[in-house]
């Protein structure tokens, strides 16, 4: 760790904004993801000497984040942990006349225009907010902070296989909230795919 | 080959380890072997590709709001520390 002046600021604006993001997410509130992020960096400083494997930085860190998180969770309400079951995200098939179609959105094209883009993104913002915590934990780890498996696993004391697992269904969830709005975006002529 | 299978059941169960090069090699073998002989397995993969990519790219547009002076100051307290903490024995800044 640099002791210069700058390194304080850039660590600061970096991590503060990424722990937030992340505690937003997870806990859903505003307010707990600026206290999220405060405690979280306070703690980061006052256990630096703890952090073993710097290349690892990000996961320590994320790690931290998650305790406090869990915390305020425990603070606020207890919600039970909903499974969800890989069979609800099989796509539908048709097998009118003989032949099977998929139906599904077009994904050939996803939308280029700026505005367009800004609402798919939207639409997976909401997507990921409205997973059970146990998914949505492991795909913001896995696919928004790009972790990987083991980091991931280590972090919510899971096992590689239940990160897969989890991630998997969390994946399923968010195409399928996906495939709904960009079949809004087709129209009904184009809802059913071969 | 007809869609619907329990071969097509297994292929949706591990699209995202072989999205993620997870897979092993003969069943990354089998995997893409199948994809390419069933339409409708393929387009289902590639969908769940992109929403993959599009979580990579995914930044939340909330941001935090700006620091309150003695939150900065018992940051910048503990950081400090955390400096002089590292410095071996002796070392000057």
């Amino acid at each position: 760790m640099a002791g210069r002046p700058e390194a304080f600021d850039r660590f600061v604006e970096h991590f503060r904004a990424r722990i937030f993001q992340y505690s937003w997410l997870m806990c859903g509130h505003r307010e707990d993801a600026e206290e999220v992020s405060q405690e979280t960096l306070l703690k980061v400083f006052e256990n630096f000497d703890q952090l073993r494997e710097p290349q690892h930085l990000r996961a320590w860190v994320l790690r931290i984040a998650k305790n406090f998180c869990l915390m305020k969770r425990r603070r606020s309400q207890f919600a039970p942990t909903q499974e969800l079951s890989l069979d609800e995200f099989m796509p539908v098939l048709d097998h009118n006349g003989g032949q099977v179609k998929l139906q599904i959105a077009d994904w050939s094209a996803l939308p280029e225009d700026r505005v367009l883009r800004h609402e798919l993104r939207a639409v997976l913002g909401k997507a990921i907010a409205a997973l059970p915590d146990i998914y949505r934990s492991v795909v913001l780890l896995r696919d928004v902070e790009e972790l990987s498996t083991e980091e991931t696993a280590q972090i919510l004391d899971l096992t590689a296989d239940a990160v897969k697992t989890r991630l998997h269904r969390a994946r399923m969830a968010i195409r399928q909230e996906l495939d709904s709005y960009l079949k809004t975006m087709e129209g009904p002529v184009h809802a059913t795919r071969n | 080959m007809p869609h619907g299978t329990d071969e097509c059941k297994h292929i949706f169960a591990t699209l995202s380890e072989y999205l993620d090069l997870e897979l092993s090699p003969e069943a990354c073998r089998e995997l893409q072997a199948h994809l390419a002989g069933c339409a409708p397995c393929g387009e289902f993969a590639e969908s769940l590709r992109k929403t993959v990519a599009l979580c990579h790219e995914y930044q939340p547009s909330e941001m935090p709001g700006p620091i309150s002076e003695a939150a900065r100051a018992r940051l910048q307290e503990a950081w400090r520390r955390a400096v002089a903490a590292r410095k071996p024995a002796g070392a000057h800044s």
